[in-house]
């Protein structure tokens, strides 16, 4: 009885943990193209990708675009790729938010939230830096400004500068 | 309670609602897990990040209340509560 007993508590907890599992550092980058269906991405094969979750109602997102922007005029010629995946549940409120600021990276709208139940992305804006191999390397929860701008570079520069 | 029939009765009545408790806490915990609770994940709150959400939509009322608990009660703060928000960052 009292084995039995252990044995299900065992599963139930082991379930509980492995349905809220975000994407983690050291997991390979899901095919994007298979969790966003029609959306139209960029070539991330041998690049440096990083994902960002982002949503018109947060507004460190809002402040953070700048940072991508800048980012993607230093680094995309070197093999830098940035996705910035909208969550927002109205198409309406993603549109116009894309449309106000002016990214210079491709932005995709996750209509149905299959890539952000995939990731699960633990705050919003959370970020995903995958190197040349595919492999999730850093994450970033929240936009801390500066701060988070450094790191990023930081980081960026370290992974462009691995082999593929 | 010296009669065996008794005893032994006793002893089945003790086992069943040992089961029925351990039974009981099963069903309570897996309740309790993931699977079963409904969680407004980070990037589902835009509707919790609606103005109409916050706990200050007024400012100006929510300065005057705070004042006149401050003035007339006899007691300050102790006020903020859970409100909406997205709960970025």
């Amino acid at each position: 009885m009292k084995s039995l007993f252990t044995t299900l508590v065992l599963i139930c907890s082991t379930l509980a943990v492995s349905a809220a599992d975000p994407a983690a550092v050291g997991q390979p980058l899901p095919k994007l193209g298979q969790l966003l269906p029609g959306a139209t991405l960029p070539n991330t094969a041998r690049k440096v990708v990083l994902v960002d979750f982002w949503a018109s109602w947060c507004a460190p997102c809002k402040a953070s675009f700048p940072c991508f922007n800048r980012l993607q005029e230093k680094y995309a010629a070197k093999g830098l790729v940035i996705i910035g995946i909208g969550v927002d549940d109205e198409a309406a409120k993603y549109q116009a938010f894309s449309g106000k600021m002016g990214a210079k990276f491709p932005l995709v709208h996750d209509a149905t939230h299959q890539a952000a139940k995939f990731f699960n992305p633990p705050s919003m804006p959370t970020s995903y830096l995958v190197d040349r191999k595919g492999v999730i390397r850093h994450v970033h929860t929240g936009f801390h400004g500066e701060k988070t701008e450094a790191d990023y570079t930081r980081e960026i520069e370290a992974l462009l500068s691995e082999g593929s | 309670m010296s009669d065996p029939t008794l005893k032994s009765h006793h002893h089945t009545m003790k086992r069943l609602a040992l089961i029925l408790s351990g039974a009981i806490g099963i069903g309570g915990f897996t309740a309790c897990s993931n699977q079963q609770l409904v969680r407004v994940k980070p990037y589902e709150r835009g509707n919790l990040a609606k103005p109409i959400m916050a706990d200050n939509m007024d400012p100006i009322l929510k300065s005057m209340t705070e004042h006149a608990y401050f003035s007339r009660e006899a007691s300050f703060g102790g006020g903020g509560v859970g409100g909406g928000g997205c709960g970025c960052n």
